[in-house]
């Protein structure tokens, strides 16, 4: 029956920990509209009700290239930080690492790319610049205790590359956990993923970082999500990123979904009976709240069926 | 099939996402993603018997009712897909299901390709009689694993439903018509709540027993996740040989793909699954329904399975149905491979 029961017990003896993103710092960014800063003080103070534990707040990137986190200093600033909770921001570089420091953030975000293609054509520079920038980032971090997470983005393939060598994930993921980063988020960007995939790309990064140091970012886009984070749970992994109602869809694939969603995670994880801490209830609270304000249907089946039983 | 790049302009740039991308067309860089993938090592089936239920419990489910010349070439876009077994019709009575009312002309109207199965529903005697005049060379019958849901589905009891069953496997077993059996409920009950694995089991065992080769686990309100399904899993396979157990997930709280891949490493290897998703949630109005033969088929081979089915040509029988019931796909594959 494969890993399962030790799976599970191994999860049941942690606190499961489910990252949430509003992903204001590149969700909402998705939205074309841009989102007034009190519905997303309003978004994160109630999932910080739910008992999430880590709930990423918004980027400190240039207002110029991300308009919709102009708001960054003020969101920070008026949030009603939950003492159960942490709220990491992004900090591509010193500059937004500085900001955010300023701006009252006490752990920040790094983002790498296993793809040297999807590194320029994101950031603009490869992927040994980009991991040259964030050195920077994560010295200064270290020297004012700041906690830093790392993450790699196409980690089971990328939209101009195609398939993405494990090894070359590996050797991202090992950099930056090497660099200081307490965790590293693995992310499958375009959602292309499956179980057969994740299993090998998992296999080969777990030579390099130990299980522990890991979380999994799961895309929707082909439905392959909650096996590829089933098949990362079975493999030892106990770190999820997830983001309430699904907000933020896929770039790549105008119109398909992305981020899978935090209720259908949790609705999984509690089926299992492993532990989050997490109100499955007040998460939906929050994903109806989230998507009155953008005027959207969630993208969470449980809160679709949770809405519409008879 | 060729690759084509075309520009995609984003109106906002993203520390992730970049203000341009190019993207390839699903065949270039989709499918050699899928093929890279490869088991996790877990003892997972070689194969797996994908059973088609879009043309049957699929459109039962849709309130528009669908010409029979599109049932038709429903079925047979899903034959050239490769599919080796397609669930066609129903004979109920018209009066409770209008949609299958042209059971006959969609039994005589498809084209038949060798090797493959058009299995059709017969819920009692009258039924079974009515299929095989029409040329039905396997039917399928219907328990439940929950009393309540017996009677407010078929007016009966489970012990009842299951002795008109008996009526039916003697009478196909000396026809030498195959029969398949379902158990609905398996993981929940929309009546009952929580079903007993134990109970689940019983229903399985008593039709495998009567004489079905195969039967079909049908988690009914999509409510199961890997956990219920490993519990109910491990009774049911108590009494009942793995290798003739399938499942029949639904998608409606998103846990189908995670129920299937847990079932596979449980030994089975027969899934149930309707193309583009098509067969709502009746108890949940507008939720899904039918976990996207689409989505599990790219998560098969994605794990290196073979299924002999072509995901591009299911994806077209897929967009046929769906423009001919006017509406959108419920299979992500789909819908993220027609955007690229």
């Amino acid at each position: 029956m494969g890993n399962i029961p030790t799976t599970v017990k191994h999860c049941l003896s942690y606190e499961q920990l489910i990252q949430d993103y509003p992903w204001l710092g590149s969700r909402l960014q998705d939205e074309k509209e841009m989102v007034p800063t009190r519905v997303k003080i309003q978004l994160i103070n109630m999932l910080s009700e739910t008992g999430l534990p880590v709930i990423e707040a918004t980027s400190f990137v240039s207002s110029k290239w991300v308009p919709q986190m102009a708001d960054h200093t003020e969101v920070l600033q008026a949030i009603h930080r939950s003492s159960h909770a942490r709220y990491p921001v992004l900090t591509p570089n010193m500059h937004g690492f500085q900001d955010a420091v300023a701006a009252g953030a006490t752990e920040v975000a790094v983002f790498g790319s296993a793809s040297e293609t999807f590194s320029r054509k994101n950031i603009n520079c490869s992927i040994d610049d980009s991991i040259l920038r964030f050195e920077e980032v994560i010295c200064t971090a270290k020297q004012q205790q700041i906690p830093v997470r790392g993450y790699v983005s196409c980690a089971l393939g990328c939209p101009y590359e195609g398939p993405i060598e494990p090894t070359k994930v590996a050797e991202v993921v090992k950099r930056l956990y090497e660099l200081g980063c307490y965790e590293v988020s693995l992310g499958d960007t375009i959602g292309v993923g499956t179980p057969g995939s994740m299993a090998k790309m998992l296999h080969y990064v777990m030579k390099e970082v130990p299980s522990s140091a890991l979380a999994v970012h799961c895309h929707d886009t082909y439905g392959q999500a909650l096996a590829n984070i089933l098949t990362a749970l079975q493999m030892g992994i106990c770190a999820v990123d997830s983001s309430v109602a699904g907000l933020g869809g896929c770039p790549y694939a105008q119109g398909a979904s992305g981020n899978v969603s935090t209720e259908d995670v949790l609705y999984m994880l509690h089926g299992m009976g492993i532990k989050t801490g997490v109100d499955l209830s007040k998460v939906i609270e929050a994903g109806d709240f989230i998507c009155k304000a953008l005027n959207r249907k969630t993208n969470s089946k449980v809160a679709q069926a949770r809405s519409k039983s008879s | 099939m060729a690759a084509v790049m075309r520009f995609v302009n984003r109106s906002s740039f993203g520390s992730r996402m970049g203000h341009q991308c190019l993207s390839l067309s699903r065949p270039a860089v989709v499918a050699k993603l899928v093929q890279d993938g490869a088991s996790a090592g877990k003892t997972l089936p070689e194969r797996v018997k994908i059973v088609e239920v879009g043309p049957r419990d699929g459109l039962q489910n849709e309130k528009t009712v669908v010409p029979s010349e599109v049932k038709i070439h429903l079925i047979d876009m899903l034959s050239e897909a490769g599919l080796s077994v397609i669930e066609a019709t129903s004979f109920v009575s018209p009066k409770w299901v209008p949609q299958m009312a042209d059971q006959v002309e969609v039994m005589m109207g498809i084209h038949r390709r060798p090797g493959v199965s058009y299995p059709v529903l017969t819920p009692n005697l009258k039924g079974f009689l009515a299929a095989v005049k029409a040329g039905a060379a396997e039917v399928a019958i219907f328990g439940a694993a929950s009393e309540l849901f017996s009677k407010k589905n078929i007016n009966c009891s489970v012990d009842e439903s299951l002795q008109r069953f008996e009526e039916v496997t003697k009478a196909a077993k000396e026809a030498g018509v195959p029969v398949r059996g379902y158990v609905s409920c398996v993981l929940g009950c929309p009546y009952e709540g929580k079903v007993s694995p134990d109970k689940v089991a019983q229903v399985a065992k008593r039709l495998y027993s009567m004489g079905c080769y195969e039967i079909s686990l049908g988690d009914t309100i999509g409510v199961g996740t890997p956990g219920g399904m490993t519990e109910m899993l491990q009774a049911v396979s108590r009494e009942v040989p793995v290798n003739a157990l399938a499942v029949h997930c639904h998608d409606t709280y998103g846990q189908a793909l995670a129920n299937i891949l847990i079932a596979l490493q449980m030994g089975i290897s027969v899934v149930d699954s309707s193309v583009a998703g098509l067969g709502g949630c009746p108890y949940a109005q507008g939720a899904s329904g039918n976990v996207a033969t689409e989505d599990v088929v790219y998560m098969l081979h994605g794990l290196g399975i073979q299924t002999g089915v072509d995901l591009p040509k299911l994806m077209d029988a897929g967009a046929f149905i769906c423009r001919s019931l006017n509406k959108k796909t419920s299979s992500k594959v789909a819908q993220a491979t027609c955007k690229l």
